[in-house]
């Protein structure tokens, strides 16, 4: 789209309130920034200053690409697009902020103003859009009118300027500059009302070493940069639920790594690839993924033959479990994750979870252990992996499942059937771990 | 050993094919409709590929269009005839057992207000000619049928069922999708009362996105892509020089030695179908002989998923494909694939389905590939049949 943009500023809320231990994360919320920017059209430098963060862009760039960038970035809370001028004088500023609100919120100048922008007429911008984006975001875009509002009731939009000097040999104070920029912006948009209570649009004025004008401000995801938290190795299916898993924990800071377990020729390569694809969806959250994939036949094989075949599954798991923490200990993750949900499926009662869990040593976590399917599925669909999610491909864990397997299993009995397995197991884990293919996914 | 037995899917391209193909790219890449030279020679390849299809088809030049496919093709026939003829009716007739690119388009034209006519088929995928003789009727306007089913490879009855439709319904017209029939039987449209033909390049050994559809000059159909008139406004857009070029010269080699070609595959076939025969729990669903297709053979190998199968066989490098996408899950689940409708039609159960796999032939299988593949089953099934869903 057309913009007068040239940098946005980066409003972060919960690590600000981090005490000493504030800068950590600030620079993970400046190195996720640079992440996410950097596939967007046009570059950027991203700076910290005086406690804010700006991305500011270096060249001409892709507006919509660099919002949709950051609203993928945890930690942000809003993001505000901000028009840079340089000081030309305070008339100047005065045409450009006129300017600005015209075509921010598409107003139509009145002829007695100076500024030939302005009469351009209604570029109506596409901020609207930018909100209905599959981002998942928790609020609207604040003082932004949509374009009915913007078109059928003008007169109800009521401004307030706010104006900051941080070089103070501007000639005028801020008081000063809130009344002039005010004025100017009533004079040229007679059907726009000052309200100084509750605007419709804050206008921020910053005189800077340039002159920063901004007043929208769009929804971040929220949450905590991802880096801030540890690293925890997700149990990764083709599944709804375990990239939602990912999604949640990467959200609250956390670095993913992941792992697959498959079983060729009973999974399909295709099963393979479209974890991969899951993986590399959850990516554009949580940053680069090494994805380990684990080929589980033989081990699978040998529980076949060795114990019942309704603690198939229940056993199973519990190698999934052990594998998954050797891995999470060689790669230096702190914890495991997995899609569980109480009660969705025989595994998942609280027995099976608790049969399961007792194979770990580290805190498992499971972020979806609350939620209903729908609300999982919502998620999927705002982080767009449902549609992948859905692909009718098998995974490990459905192809030899019982048609009754066990609901209420005691460790006793499953530790029993274990038993069974000693002569090969160990060396069948081995190999397992061995032959474990590393996939780096972005 | 790589054994590729899945050229029902595709084929691979022949290397003549191919040096068209560069040339007409690279050399001669102006626009057909060009006035200058450079657009005559373009065209020069296009007529050169119709002359081939005529003379193949023992048909006119101008019969000839040529789409992006077989999916295009069938497209064509079936919206083109059905709402060019609506004032002679709105009646079709078509079988259980089409492929998709004919199922749905007649489904479409169902919910649009006309009536279609599914004709069954018995246990080898055989239409009945009583049961269309009987659903004939005077406001039919087109019967579409497959001269060979895709999945099991069954031969339809194409020259009876000519006759007995323009003997009971003079206003229909007859589209036959010879998509895997091509280049396996001499099919002369005209003369056996075919109005409407479809083919596929990439079936045989021609480039995926080719096609061609045969309107007889009696048949009367409106077109479906509209724009700057190429092909006498049948199918306008640019046409595709290469491609085009590509599917005649691979025609022009399905042709040569086709007896001798038909009589190699069949005997594959028929090896296929002897060892298949010998294992245990195996039902073979295709046809010996002339009643099947010289290159398909469909088998069901009860109590394994054919996924399963088929990626066994591909870590011995051999390449099938499953009969149906069914899952050992129970069907119907959302997201799952229902099983096949021409293996239902032929009277297999969801979990029969499910165990099916397609081997197809070309020329250039030999009897030793045929040997490997079954002694490879014969070593996997009873692996594969120890560990199941139980």
């Amino acid at each position: 789209m057309e913009h007068n943009f040239s940098a946005f500023l980066i409003k972060y809320a919960e690590i600000g309130c981090k005490g000493k231990n504030r800068y950590l994360f600030e620079d993970a919320l400046v190195r996720q920034i640079r992440r996410a920017l950097k596939p967007v059209d046009g570059e950027f430098e991203v700076t910290k200053e005086s406690g804010r963060i700006y991305a500011t862009a270096l060249t001409d760039f892709d507006y919509d690409e660099a919002v949709e960038a950051l609203q993928h970035v945890f930690g942000i809370t809003h993001i505000c697009p901000v028009m840079q001028i340089d000081d030309n004088g305070v008339d100047d500023l005065l045409a450009q902020a006129v300017s600005y609100i015209g075509k921010t919120y598409g107003l139509k100048a009145c002829s007695n103003v100076p500024n030939e922008d302005a009469k351009t007429g209604p570029e109506v911008s596409g901020y609207g859009e930018t909100s209905q984006s599959e981002v998942p975001t928790d609020g609207e875009t604040k003082n932004v009118p949509d374009n009915s509002a913007a078109e059928k009731m003008p007169a109800k939009l009521t401004f307030k300027v706010m104006a900051r000097r941080a070089r103070k040999n501007y000639p005028l104070d801020s008081m000063e500059i809130n009344a002039r920029v005010g004025e100017a912006i009533l004079q040229a948009y007679p059907e726009v009302k000052v309200d100084v209570h509750h605007p419709d649009v804050m206008l921020y004025v910053e005189i800077r070493s340039r002159i920063n004008i901004y007043s929208l401000e769009i929804p971040g995801p929220g949450g905590m940069p991802v880096g801030t938290a540890g690293k925890s190795m997700l149990l990764l299916s083709g599944g709804i639920d375990s990239p939602v898993a990912g999604y949640m924990l990467a959200k609250r800071g956390v670095v993913i790594d992941a792992v697959y377990f498959h079983a060729p020729p009973y999974t399909s390569e295709r099963a393979k690839q479209k974890v991969i694809d899951l993986a590399k969806i959850i990516s554009r959250y949580t940053g680069p993924i090494e994805l380990h994939i684990v080929n589980f036949k033989d081990i699978q094989l040998y529980i076949y033959d060795q114990c019942p075949h309704d603690e198939l599954t229940i056993i199973m798991r519990r190698y999934m479990m052990r594998i998954a923490e050797t891995l999470a200990e060689q790669h230096g993750c702190l914890s495991l994750a997995t899609g569980e949900s109480l009660g969705q499926v025989a595994s998942q009662t609280m027995q099976s979870l608790a049969v399961t869990n007792e194979v770990c040593e580290m805190p498992v976590f499971r972020p979806l252990i609350a939620f209903d399917k729908q609300d999982i599925i919502d998620i999927s669909q705002k982080i767009g992996a449902f549609e992948t999610s859905i692909l009718p491909y098998e995974d490990c864990c459905t192809i030899f499942v019982a048609k009754h397997p066990v609901t209420k299993p005691s460790l006793k009995v499953i530790k029993r059937s274990e038993q069974k397995l000693s002569e090969k197991i160990d060396e069948l884990v081995r190999v397992a771990l061995e032959t474990e293919e590393k996939i780096w996914v972005e | 050993m790589e054994v590729y037995f899945d050229n029902s899917a595709t084929t691979r391209v022949l290397p003549e094919v191919r040096a068209i193909m560069n040339e007409a790219m690279d050399l001669e890449y102006g626009n057909p409709s060009s006035l200058h030279q450079k657009g005559v020679n373009a065209e020069k390849y296009i007529s050169a590929s119709r002359e081939t299809f005529a003379k193949l088809l023992k048909g006119k030049e101008n019969e000839i269009i040529f789409t992006s496919g077989g999916t295009e093709s069938n497209n064509l026939a079936i919206f083109g005839a059905a709402r060019a003829n609506r004032r002679a009716g709105r009646h079709l007739i078509t079988t259980k057992i089409e492929h998709p690119c004919v199922k749905n388009p007649m489904k479409l034209l169902e919910e649009e207000g006309y009536e279609v006519t599914y004709l069954s088929v018995d246990q080898t995928g055989h239409i009945s000619l009583e049961e269309l003789a009987e659903a004939l009727r005077e406001d039919t306007i087109l019967v579409s049928i497959m001269y060979v089913n895709n999945e099991i490879g069954a031969v339809e009855p194409i020259a009876e069922a000519a006759r007995l439709i323009h003997e009971k319904s003079p206003n229909a017209l007859f589209h036959v999708d010879a998509i895997q029939a091509f280049g396996k039987y001499r099919i002369y449209p005209a003369r056996m009362g075919i109005d409407l033909m479809s083919l596929s390049g990439h079936k045989f050994h021609g480039p995926k996105g080719t096609g061609v559809l045969y309107v007889s000059k009696n048949a009367k159909i409106s077109p479906l892509i509209l724009g700057g008139g190429q092909q006498n406004g049948m199918r306008s857009g640019t046409e595709n020089v290469p491609g085009i070029a590509g599917i005649g010269v691979a025609a022009e080699a399905a042709y040569a030695n086709l007896e001798e070609k038909i009589s190699h595959e069949m005997m594959l076939k028929d090896a296929l179908i002897d060892e298949m025969e010998k294992l245990p729990d195996v039902q073979v669903n295709s046809s010996r002989g002339e009643a099947g297709a010289p290159h398909i053979v469909s088998v069901t190998f009860k109590g394994v998923r054919s996924e399963v199968l088929l990626h066994s066989l591909e870590d011995r490098g051999i390449y099938v494909s499953a009969g149906s996408a069914c899952s050992s899950n129970k069907t119907g689940k959302a997201g799952r694939k229902a099983a096949s409708d021409t293996l239902h039609a032929i009277g297999l159960s969801n979990e029969l389905a499910g165990s099916t796999l397609r081997f197809s032939f070309s020329r250039d299988n030999t009897l030793e590939e045929v040997e490997y593949c079954a002694k490879c089953i014969g070593e996997l099934l009873p692996v594969l049949r120890r560990y199941t869903a139980r």
